[in-house]
């Protein structure tokens, strides 16, 4: 299975990774080869077969409504790599 | 003896008789870590003075007569776990100055049990790896042979017992994560049943797969650390509701009577005819014990590596999609905001990392969905039902653990799909949520190997027993690499 | 060429819960300084995993059973990925394609008198974003108070085809989300929020034309000039030959416009997949029956219930409908009162009560404590008896609303009884007949209405609490004994 150039291009776009022109080269002949192993998969019968999201055979998980849990502003922001008062900062949006 | 190579039983018993401090220990492994860490490399983070902090107040509480049975007891911590106000970096550049405002619910269950911190221990960015080599930080080196890797990817804690730079330590398994390096750096490791141990403070990789369990260097130690880590986590969903037994008390020496089933499948093709030798070697031994050995079949073995490859990717690469440098961790300059993230994420992720995420993208977009992530979770099924059904024959099974020893440092990097198959007998366990525990079995070419023993789910006592009595019967816990 | 339009609405209505949706983080952030309601979860720190609120489960089924919907047996959480800085996970968790509601409907009432199904293809459960504000020209700024409110996303068939339509079902909708005290019915806070799916075709054309999404109209008047303009403006194109482009379009109140934001070329791929950190619900019937026995009479019902049980009009029944709070208070008086008395209470409440609530600042809950079931039936009892009149029982009414004391006390201690003695009322007559000879001449010349005027004196001079009946009659006796 080969991936065009386009392919892996719109897959670093949504993954939101900038790579530059020679590992988009490198990134597409690795992923090939590893999407040629996986093919074996395509040779499996599946038919009624369920799929397995998760092992835990849990349902119902849940939590009463209570706050229980919060986390001072000034603990929040300490790690922010940039802030503006009590706020995150980022570039505004150019593109889309 | 020194210090550093006490058991934590040992330890435990000496510091109840007061013939040694917990500051003494930690004091003994402070100054084990520095002299080796310029070779080995096991900590990314070390945090000594945390460390006496905690070693003193353990001290007082085993004075005033309450200690547990860990307290006192100097540990080292992966760095994919999150600690409160103690550097967490994942072996990421991402996250080179994260500085979590909480604990992970296992560091706090070691802090309640009054344990001593050494520090964070190096790893593969992220968890992903299989050698260490993917550390951003530089990977940690083989005590054994420092021209080869520990394993991966909680290779910093392997290398940490296996050098006495810890008593033990917290690792992470996503597909052999704990029980490689274990393996390879011939320590005990297990990887709990899915939901034994709380994922919460876990920095996730792939959420389905990943499980928190023990290094040390003997199975009664890990027994011992699992049952402080273990129980059940209002916060982590998917965390089972299940007492958490004695685990101690199944160490009886006495096997006779278990069906251990043997998996062909297991024994794979490339497998090292030394790594096989030991392995059936540790096999027989435990025949001799009184278990009855049962050859087996896990028909669908072989397409655990490729579900694996599709499942992990695709969970990794929406949990590490959140690293885009706004709320921690580091942000480079761009043009705007998103040239700012797809620059951050695209130079800082290392490239295994950046491959990872891509193939999973790929594998979750429109039009490939079904073809491989519904796909691999339906053959996940039938690995799963693989299990299920050897359970009506047998107790437990025995494999090998990697199909090799540790290999040089550098022989793989370039070739990712060889680097996959070095967790070829681990992640059908991962895949399965069963647990897995791993045992030295000797040596091959004067390296370490791993007999790896596979459990029914939240049947750890089981394994733990059958690898304590072949572990007793054997000298290879007691030996240590030469540094 | 004359166009049919295709209206299907998206509503997103914030769950009144006191934590957020996946962890125990306080979800009233309404008027909270920024990034103060917040916790390690819902700002999505590395480690962290989200745990169901089951209330907002519940609200969610109340709601799917108020619209006629099926609750599954089985519903599970997806994560919808895609990256901006208010969403901190950039995983979005939702219910992808096993949402908690599906097949429902509602029906609307037009301004004709005709009534209309719209069905409800879906609701689903999931978390709100945080919000980005205008910082400078080059910045943005990032809250994350609203990040983790527990949303319920109901969307409708493409059933309504004229903005007045729209608007009616959004209406109706609010109304009953009010009504079971899901949703606050906030517009402006956005704890609401509508938008749109709008496309139109040829008359007799059954294929659908191209759909336009319509995003920010803060209330149900722009939801219907938005929808409007949009209308035009298609039809525009469509008869000038153009090509109405798939897109999404914001309303811009101001200018009564909508305005492209962007297109479909840019959709993004959300790549869904069943979230590995929550297990899946498993809807028992029983569940559902539960809570179905809990779902309050709806506003239909009680409006029908209303006019044919207590005789009420239209106008009274719709007042006294609409909201919990009013039809609880008014069934509440009605127990105590009885059935008989259900047309003098509700005149009471949409009269009386309506207009002093009106022009005071207190909520109905704080005036029902003084205007209790007690005080108000017994002041309609006194009225019944003739005790006082009807200028009278107003004046009681309103020192009962602002005092709190029953109105019997209010009457004796004012004196505000009615005077019906007629030896007293006898000597009242007597005395305005001897103070108005011409108007007693003119009724006895035959003008029989004079009377009237002699009443009115009597009236006076008891200080209006003469029963203007007894008066009449006795001033007929004291007249007619003159000859």
């Amino acid at each position: 299975m080969s991936l065009t150039p386009e392919q892996v291009r719109q897959v670093a776009h949504l993954a939101r990774l900038k790579l530059a022109d020679d590992e988009m080269e490198r990134m597409r002949l690795q992923l090939s080869s590893i999407l040629d192993h996986i093919e074996l998969l395509q040779a499996v019968d599946v038919t009624d077969v369920p799929i397995t999201a998760q092992v835990t055979d849990l349902t119902n998980v849940t939590r009463v409504d209570a706050v229980t849990s919060s986390l001072p502003v000034d603990a929040a922001l300490a790690n922010a790599p940039d802030r503006q008062g009590d706020y995150f900062r980022v570039k505004a949006v150019f593109e889309e | 003896m020194a210090l550093h190579e006490l058991t934590i039983a040992e330890a435990r018993a000496q510091l109840d008789r007061g013939e040694i401090t917990s500051v003494q220990l930690t004091e003994a492994l402070l100054e084990r870590i520095s002299a080796l860490e310029p070779t080995l490399h096991s900590y990314l983070t070390q945090t000594p003075e945390l460390a006496l902090q905690q070693a003193q107040a353990a001290d007082e509480r085993i004075k005033a007569g309450n200690a547990s049975s860990l307290t006192g007891i100097p540990l080292g911590i992966k760095d994919v776990i999150v600690t409160k106000d103690v550097r967490t970096t994942c072996g990421s550049k991402v996250l080179e100055n994260w500085v979590p405002p909480y604990d992970a619910t296992v560091v706090s269950k070691l802090n309640e049990a009054g344990t001593v911190t050494l520090g964070k221990l190096n790893m593969d960015e992220f968890a992903m790896g299989s050698s260490n080599e993917n550390s951003a930080f530089g990977g940690t080196r083989n005590p054994w042979d420092t021209e080869r890797v520990p394993g991966g990817s909680s290779g910093g804690s392997a290398a940490a017992v296996a050098a006495g730079q810890a008593f033990g330590t917290l690792g992470t398994d996503t597909g052999g994560s704990i029980r490689q390096p274990a393996a390879l750096c011939g320590i005990v490791g297990l990887k709990p049943t899915y939901g034994r141990v709380s994922r919460y403070g876990l920095v996730a990789f792939a959420s389905s797969l990943d499980q928190c369990g023990p290094f040390a260097r003997t199975v009664e130690d890990v027994a011992l650390l699992l049952e402080t880590i273990a129980g059940h986590d209002p916060k982590d969903s998917t965390s089972a509701n299940l007492p958490v037994p004695d685990y101690r008390a199944s160490l009886t020496g006495d096997i006779r009577g278990l069906k251990v089933g043997v998996p062909s499948e297991y024994f794979v093709e490339g497998m090292e005819p030394g790594v096989e030798k030991a392995v059936r070697t540790a096999i027989e031994q435990i025949k001799d014990l009184g278990a009855e050995i049962v050859e087996v079949s896990l028909p669908h073995t072989k397409y655990a590596l490729p579900v694996y490859y599709i499942i992990a990717p695709a969970e990794c690469s929406t949990n590490l999609a959140r690293f885009d440098g706004v709320r921690y961790g580091v942000r480079l300059e761009g043009k705007g905001l998103f040239d700012e993230i797809e620059s951050t994420r695209g130079q800082l992720f290392g490239a295994e990392v950046r491959r990872r995420i891509m193939l999973g993208t790929y594998a979750l977009s429109s039009g490939y969905y079904d073809a491989y992530y519904r796909r691999a979770q339906q053959v996940r099924t039938l690995i799963r039902r693989d299990f299920q059904e050897v359970w009506s024959k047998v107790d437990l099974l025995a494999a090998p653990t990697s199909p090799t020893v540790a290999f040089k440092i550098g022989e793989k990097t370039d070739d990712p799909v060889a680097m996959y198959l070095s967790d070829v007998c681990t992640l059908p366990i991962n895949l399965a949520g069963v647990p897995g525990l791993v045992v030295p079995c000797g040596f091959s070419d004067n390296l370490p190997t791993g007999l790896q023993l596979i459990g029914k789910p939240f049947d750890e006592a089981t394994l733990l027993r059958v690898g304590h009595a072949y572990e007793q019967n054997n000298t290879w816990y007691k030996q240590h690499p030469s540094l | 060429m004359k166009y049919t339009a295709t209206i299907g609405l998206e509503v997103h209505a914030q769950i009144l819960t006191k934590s957020k949706m996946f962890s125990g983080c306080n979800a009233a952030y309404a008027s909270a300084p920024a990034n103060s309601c917040i916790d390690e979860v819902s700002i999505g720190l590395p480690g962290t995993l989200p745990v169901v609120n089951q209330e907002a489960i519940r609200k969610a089924a109340l709601l799917g059973l108020a619209l006629n919907c099926e609750i599954p047996e089985y519903c599970e959480f997806s994560r919808k990925s895609y990256t901006y800085p208010d969403l901190p996970k950039a995983w979005q968790i939702t219910m992808y394609d096993k949402p908690i509601c599906i097949n429902g409907e509602l029906e609307i009432t037009l301004g004709n008198g005709e009534t209309k199904r719209v069905g409800i293809t879906r609701a689903h459960l999931e978390e709100d974003t945080g919000m980005l504000q205008h910082g400078d020209e080059t910045h943005s700024l990032v809250d994350y108070n609203r990040s983790g409110v527990p949303l319920l996303e109901i969307v409708s068939e493409p059933d309504m085809t004229t903005p007045e339509e729209a608007r009616l079902y959004a209406i109706k909708l609010r109304q009953i989300l009010v009504f079971l005290g899901v949703n606050s019915g906030n517009l402006e806070e956005g704890a609401l929020r509508v938008d749109a799916n709008v496309s139109i075709r040829p008359e007799g054309q059954k294929e659908l034309g191209t759909k336009v999404e319509i995003k920010n109209m803060n209330s149900f008047r722009n939801l219907e000039r938005a929808l409007v303009y949009e209308l035009e403006r298609q039809e525009k194109i469509a008869r000038e030959g153009g090509t109405i482009v798939q897109e999404t379009r914001g309303w811009d109140d101001a200018a009564g416009i909508t305005l492209s934001q962007r297109s479909k070329e840019h959709a993004h791929d959300y790549r869904y997949f069943p979230e590995p950190d929550l297990p899946p619900l498993e809807l028992s019937r029983e569940w559902v029956a539960e809570r179905r026995a809990e779902l309050p009479e709806l506003p239909d019902a009680k409006f029908a219930r209303y006019i044919s049980e207590f005789g009420l009009s239209k106008q009274d029944a719709a007042l006294l409908s609409g909201e919990r709070e009013t039809a609880d208070y008014f069934e509440t008086i009605v127990a105590t009162a009885g059935a008989s008395n259900a047309k003098p209470v509700a005149n009471w409440i949409t009269g009386e009560l309506f207009r002093l609530i009106k022009d005071g600042e207190e909520t109905l809950a704080e005036v029902a404590k003084r205007v209790t079931p007690a005080n108000l039936t017994s002041l309609i009892e006194v009225v019944a008896k003739g005790e006082i009149g009807s200028t009278v029982a107003k004046q009681v009414f309103e020192e009962m609303y602002r005092s709190g004391e029953a109105p019997t006390e209010i009457i004796n201690a004012k004196g505000l009884r009615q005077i019906s003695d007629s030896s007293v009322l006898s000597q009242a007559a007597r005395d305005a007949i001897a103070a108005n000879p011409k108007v007693v001449a003119d009724y006895k010349s035959g003008k029989l209405p004079a009377i009237k005027f002699l009443v009115g004196q009597v009236m006076r001079a008891t200080k209006g609490q003469a029963n203007p009946q007894v008066v009449e009659e006795a001033l007929k006796t004291e007249l007619d004994a003159l000859n």
